[in-house]
């Protein structure tokens, strides 16, 4: 087998072994946050509110919770994993190998994707105790996911590169993903708020992502999801070109 | 052939820093190469570069032919290195650490599980191989990061300090096994603070002061630079004067305990004939301090002037 290969091998391998290892602090908490949200959200206040796109509120809350998942356990694989060996200086196992930091980075980013797919399996999973699922679009929830779980990893890496302390670690994900998720159309459709809000919304990255993978599944969207698939596979492109330069040239783990 | 040729190679921290002023060093392959130096003389800084965890500012680093900056991979796959500091995580189990390290360069699995064995068997942790790195002591954690160095079998293998902290029935295996390394072709370059290690295990030597090589040279030539030494002479019956000893500059350190210098012109038969006429028995002999330890000290002082005023 090609060295490239066994070394790419090794690293997700090593990453899964790490989140499956710590379930309890990776898998189980999204089930069980996805679990109150679809009782809360879903049953108590949904029952009192109007169908959305004439689908029920815990219907159309699901597709916005699986992403949300997906997105934020990948971002926290990447961004934890490469920072935790940074921190425990492990990381110089990969840097004085032969391995080029092409492999790093696809090692980091797959291990990332794996988490967070396992993790949207896992809130799709608890969503069917709730709700029936018939997915309208499956080849697009596939690649909606797959390139979600693909930013978000990449987006994790480079918080993890430039992360110096635990603290940076958690900036990101508290101050800027959890309001751009809320306000990305999670919870509600966009076409409830005035055209001004509207129009700021469409800046949000996340909106387009999770309109794009709601239309995979239930078939409906307040967006054009051709603009959700271009703005993902762009946000792709620049993160993975800026990763891989940050690693060729040692930012953050070399002096 | 040179294992390892570095050319006017200078590193300046961010912080301005010139960790390293131009310094030349040249290891033949087959060496045991000692670098030596004060706390912060570059020599860690050194190694991070030939292990490319230092981005240096200028300079040529060559590898067994392979140009650092052109070729790092053939670099990387040539060297081993074992850090002074621990770089691993604790939380993994100790043969998973020799796998996945085997399995960054590269190393098909079962290759690797094999190695794996063979090293963890020979550092002596075999029977701790799946018990997590933490639960190891700390000379068993050296001994890993030893054979995690050695799984991509490298033609040279760097070790930073890698008896710091490790009891003396320890040490003396590790030399035992580097040296046994070593004559089989492994070039090893060896920094230290114990010169008594660096005298019984090196070939040749290069001391680095403030980021600038004050010395380099064969270990032996190094040593018989040495004009005067110090040796201690336990005695068999108490003595309660000083003994004359006609050329030798005698010092009693107590009843039963004398202190001679003899320069590089006297023997010591003579010396222990001078005191056979004085009628002192000596049952045990001694250098005050380690020879090299004792050049390392003068060479050291005598750059003092030189490097203060940069």
């Amino acid at each position: 087998m090609n060295k490239n290969l066994i070394s790419l091998q090794t690293i997700v391998r090593k990453e899964v072994v790490r989140f499956i290892r710590i379930w309890s602090q990776t898998l189980l908490p999204p089930a069980i946050t996805m679990t109150l949200y679809f009782i809360i959200f879903g049953k108590l206040i949904g029952s009192q509110i109007h169908s959305i796109h004439d689908y029920s509120y815990m219907e159309y809350i699901v597709p916005g919770l699986v992403m949300m998942s997906i997105m934020t356990n990948a971002y926290a694989n990447t961004s934890s994993s490469f920072f935790g060996s940074k921190f425990n200086r492990s990381i110089e196992e990969m840097l004085v190998s032969s391995m080029p930091s092409i492999v790093i980075l696809l090692g980091f980013m797959v291990g990332g994707v794996l988490r967070g797919l396992v993790v949207g399996v896992v809130v799709v999973l608890v969503s069917l105790f709730f709700t029936h699922l018939k997915i309208q679009h499956p080849g697009l929830v596939f690649m909606i996911a797959l390139l979600a779980a693909m930013v978000f990893s990449l987006g994790g890496l480079i918080n993890g590169i430039f992360a110096k302390k635990f603290d940076d670690v958690s900036f990101i994900p508290t101050f800027v993903l959890t309001p751009l998720t809320y306000l990305g159309g999670v919870f509600y459709s966009i076409k409830q708020l005035p055209e001004f809000w509207q129009n700021i919304s469409l800046l949000n990255p996340v909106l387009s992502i999770v309109d794009t993978f709601r239309f995979g599944i239930l078939g409906t969207s307040d967006l054009n999801i051709y603009y959700g698939l271009s703005l993902v596979v762009s946000l792709f492109f620049v993160l993975f070109f800026w990763c891989w330069w940050l690693l060729s040239r040692g930012a953050g783990v070399r002096t | 052939m040179k294992a390892l040729s570095v050319k006017n190679l200078r590193k300046v921290y961010s912080t301005g820093l010139e960790a390293l002023k131009g310094i030349d060093l040249d290891v033949e392959e087959g060496d045991f190469f000692a670098l030596l130096g004060q706390n912060g003389a570059g020599k860690s800084t050194a190694i991070g570069i030939l292990c490319s965890l230092v981005n240096k500012t200028s300079g040529t680093v060559k590898v067994f032919g392979h140009d650092l900056d052109h070729e790092l991979r053939a670099v990387k796959d040539c060297i081993g290195v074992v850090p002074q500091e621990m770089n691993f995580s604790i939380f993994e189990k100790v043969k998973d650490i020799l796998i996945n390290q085997a399995g960054y360069y590269g190393i098909p699995r079962k290759i690797a599980e094999t190695r794996a064995e063979f090293y963890l068997k020979k550092m002596g942790i075999w029977e701790k191989r799946d018990q997590i790195a933490l639960r190891l002591s700390g000379g068993m954690k050296r001994r890993l990061m030893i054979a995690r160095a050695l799984i991509n079998e490298p033609r040279l293998l760097i070790l930073d300090e890698p008896t710091a902290g490790v009891d003396i029935e320890l040490r003396h295996s590790l030399w035992q096994f580097l040296k046994e390394l070593n004559e089989k072709g492994t070039t090893i370059i060896l920094t230290t603070h114990y010169l008594e290690e660096a005298e019984y295990l090196c070939k040749h030597l290069a001391i680095i002061h403030h980021g600038k090589l004050i010395e380099q040279s064969n270990m032996k030539e190094l040593v018989n630079r040495l004009h005067v030494q110090t040796i201690i002479l336990d005695l068999k019956n108490p003595l309660f004067e000083t003994p004359a000893l006609q050329n030798y500059p005698v010092h009693r350190v107590d009843d039963v305990t004398l202190e001679v210098e003899i320069n590089k012109n006297q023997s010591i038969n003579d010396l222990y004939e001078k005191l056979n006429q004085a009628g002192v028995t000596v049952i045990g002999m001694r250098n005050k301090v380690n020879r090299l330890e004792e050049l390392f000290v003068k060479l050291i002082a005598k750059n003092k002037g030189t490097t203060s005023h940069e």
